[in-house]
């Protein structure tokens, strides 16, 4: 028994595993309806940029003088061209809280009552920005928002009061104003949105899982049915068993994982500056790093229904934990550690590198090791525990 | 080619035994499913192992096809050993087990050739067996028909010509006929039969059905909680039954009580009584005057015989002789057999 008896059985179990799976036109359809679907929610229930639309604001003006009303136009002004908010009037900072509490608008703008007086006296004036803390991240965004308008006023104010001083112009007052320019720029030239970011782990995380719950759910599928004993009685090696299953699933996922590549770039925009034969002998690294653990967990499920809850309960905080939908950045440090201990980590962030950030294989070299090694000891791990365990 | 035998020796290959079993046992947790079982099996013998559900025969051929590891005891097919030697062991076995391998979304011709592959059959020679074997069985017209679609008795058809593409010496059949009707039955027994001739394949089937076992095996292992009770052909067995001159009767009592079957059960003549129904009794009795004393215990519990017939020892009669118990009895308790162990109630 050969290697080369070992890899022709791998091709002829995967075969029989595909096309089982090309036969059953439900689950074939369903294959092609994740990714779909995945793509769709991310695509749009994220929140693709920071600019928010029809948010209901109430504007309470306690203030009587002309600065107020002049800057009520102005914000009006700036609204129409941003429709970012839909303006309710109130009468008051208690109106205004009133209505957060019922729930008629997520948040307010008030104008406190000397606004206009403490302009004329050289004080300064005040702007009170009321919040919804029942809802923090719009809140925060409402926040983010509100303070460019309010900065943005604010230096319009400030620009015509300096045009008084002497040696100030038109053209000179934004400069005195404000003395410096920060803008943004990325590695790589071109916009950046939050799919960019999504893309490679979506990609990662679908051909893992795939294989992660697929393997366990075929091996002992075919355990409870009796078929696996006709494998396991024909003189063949258990690692052609192992390794035909693996490639059966990992033909799935990829098929998956292309999917979403082909959604991502003609449908949501997204660039890829890598080359695609990095970003696919990645995630057959990342499949080859993940397929210990599926065998292990193979090992000790007794039966289907187990193999799978083993692995949804394992798969959650894998998600969570390895970046896909979070930066790892935005961890506690703890959390980071464990983040630190799991291969999809390193898997999402060397394709993020390659897609994103165009790295090649020799920015990607600690990446691509730690999953080597990975896979490497969790397969010699799962060998002699599969063995024994199908020999019970 | 047939002899794939350890010893290239011919002398050596003809006395030895194709299956040999030493003190095998299989322990899961504190049940003991095979107890300490020693038999061997002749090269083309078709060895039957019969018993309850439960008795632990699944899990004797588990072991011998390399599938299980015995807790204790050693096994050998064609002299390899099934746990150091098991690749070797299973170029020589097909199995046919109590669960139908196959594959539902394959086609057959699919099925055969997936199987036919792993044993590294050359495509040619494996496209000639699937053809012959087919056709063997009368499933030509549908080879390139999804097994999913096929009858319970196609099915088994093809679960036993699939442990057939390798040619096996040694061939291991689980319950071949279970679920079956009587004609696909009568079709499976016979091509077991067929096979065993025509390829001097060994065959060794386990069954709880004593007809089966009845028809098909040179000789009979009856195996009641995971032990062998008894081995020998079918002819020997029922001599344990109908010994030197004893006999089996079955008599028609209307008006039958508990008491008349006591009476009957406590004469020195008697070995053992079953009861049929209500009305009706099997007595295993000995002795030239049993029939006489066996009528008089009737009228002296003022019961009416209708009928008497004299009936022919069967393998039931010799299970209920060796273990006290009816195969029927214990296979509807399966699963509480399982668990504990009952006491054996003896029936005499």
């Amino acid at each position: 028994m050969g290697i080369k008896n070992v890899i022709s059985h791998v091709f002829i179990i995967a075969w029989k595993d595909l096309m089982e799976l090309f036969r059953n036109k439900m689950a074939l359809f369903m294959l092609v309806l994740m990714p779909i679907f995945m793509m769709a929610m991310v695509g749009f229930i994220f929140p693709s940029n920071t600019s928010m639309s029809n948010v209901s604001v109430a504007l309470a003006n306690e203030d009587e003088g002309y600065a107020s009303s002049m800057f009520i136009s102005v914000l009006e002004g700036i609204n129409n061209s941003t429709e970012m908010m839909v303006l309710s009037n109130a009468s008051s900072f208690d109106e205004v809280r009133n209505m957060i509490q019922r729930g008629d608008v997520e948040g307010g703008i008030v104008i406190t009552r000397n606004f206009t007086l403490d302009l004329m006296t050289g004080e300064q004036g005040s702007i009170i920005i009321v919040t919804d803390q029942s809802n923090p991240q719009l809140s925060i965004a409402l926040q983010t928002g509100l303070n460019a308008v309010f900065d943005q006023m604010g230096t319009v104010l400030a620009q015509k009061n300096v045009e008084t001083f002497p040696g100030v112009n038109a053209t000179n007052s934004l400069a005195v104003v404000k003395p410096y320019l920060v803008e943004t720029k990325g590695a790589i030239p071109g916009t950046f949105n939050y799919f960019d970011f999504m893309a490679p782990g979506l990609m990662a995380m679908t051909v893992m899982l795939s294989v992660m719950t697929g393997l366990p759910a075929a091996i002992s599928h075919e355990r409870e049915v009796g078929t696996l004993d006709g494998m396991m009685v024909a003189p063949i090696r258990r690692l052609g068993i192992i390794l035909g299953k693996t490639l059966a699933q990992t033909a799935r996922g990829l098929l998956q994982g292309t999917l979403i590549l082909i959604l991502a770039i003609t449908l949501f925009g997204v660039n890829i500056q890598g080359s695609i034969l990095l970003i696919f002998a990645l995630l057959f690294l990342g499949v080859f790093s993940f397929v210990g653990l599926g065998v292990v967990i193979t090992s000790f499920a007794k039966d289907q229904e187990t193999a799978m809850m083993m692995m949804t309960t394992l798969m959650f905080p894998m998600l969570f934990l390895s970046g896909v939908f979070f930066p790892i950045q935005q961890m506690p440090w703890y959390m980071q550690t464990i983040s630190k201990a799991l291969p999809l980590t390193y898997a999402i962030m060397a394709l993020r590198k390659v897609m994103v950030l165009g790295a090649d294989l020799s920015a990607i070299s600690f990446e691509v090791a730690v999953l080597i090694g990975f896979g490497t000891i969790m397969t010699l791990i799962a060998l002699p525990v599969f063995r024994k365990a199908m020999t019970k | 080619m047939r002899f794939r035998h350890k010893s290239s020796n011919e002398g050596e290959t003809k006395n030895m035994p194709a299956i040999e079993a030493n003190n095998l046992t299989k322990r899961f947790g504190t049940l003991v499913a095979v107890d300490h079982v020693s038999f061997s099996v002749k090269e083309g013998e078709i060895f039957g192992l019969l018993g309850p559900n439960g008795a632990g025969k699944t899990t004797i051929i588990r072991m011998l096809s390399t599938l299980t590891r015995p807790t204790e005891g050693t096994a050998s097919i064609g002299g390899y050993d099934v746990v150091k030697e098991d690749g070797k062991v299973r170029e020589l076995i097909g199995l046919v087990s109590e669960k139908i391998i196959l594959y539902d979304r394959l086609t057959a011709k699919e099925n055969l050739r997936f199987f036919g592959r792993l044993y590294n059959i050359p495509s040619e020679l494996l496209h000639k067996k699937i053809d012959e074997l087919l056709r063997l069985v009368k499933l030509t017209k549908w080879k390139n028909s999804q097994v999913g679609t096929f009858s319970t008795g196609m099915r088994q058809r093809m679960n036993v010509i699939r442990a057939m593409l390798n040619m096996p010496e040694v061939l291991f059949l689980d319950e071949p006929t279970l679920g079956l009707d009587p004609q696909s039955s009568v079709e499976i027994r016979e091509f077991i039969r067929k096979i065993n001739r025509e390829n001097k394949v060994t065959i060794i089937l386990t069954t709880h059905m004593m007809v089966e076992a009845d028809m098909l095996c040179d000789r009979i292992g009856i195996i009641d909680y995971g032990k062998i009770v008894a081995l020998d052909t079918s002819i020997n067995l029922k001599k344990l039954v109908s010994g030197a001159d004893s006999t089996i009767l079955e008599l028609e009592i209307p008006n039958l009580t508990t008491d008349t079957i006591h009476s009957i059960q406590s004469l020195k003549c008697v070995s053992s009584v079953s009861q049929n129904n209500s009305t009706r009794i099997k007595v295993n009795a000995s002795g030239d005057d049993a029939f006489d004393t066996i009528i008089d215990a009737i009228r002296a519990n003022k019961g009416k015989t209708t009928s008497v017939k004299n009936l022919e020892p069967t393998l039931e009669d010799v299970f209920l002789q060796i273990t006290g118990h009816e195969v029927r009895d214990k296979a509807d308790q399966k699963i509480k057999m399982h668990r504990h162990h009952m006491p054996k109630t003896r029936v005499r």
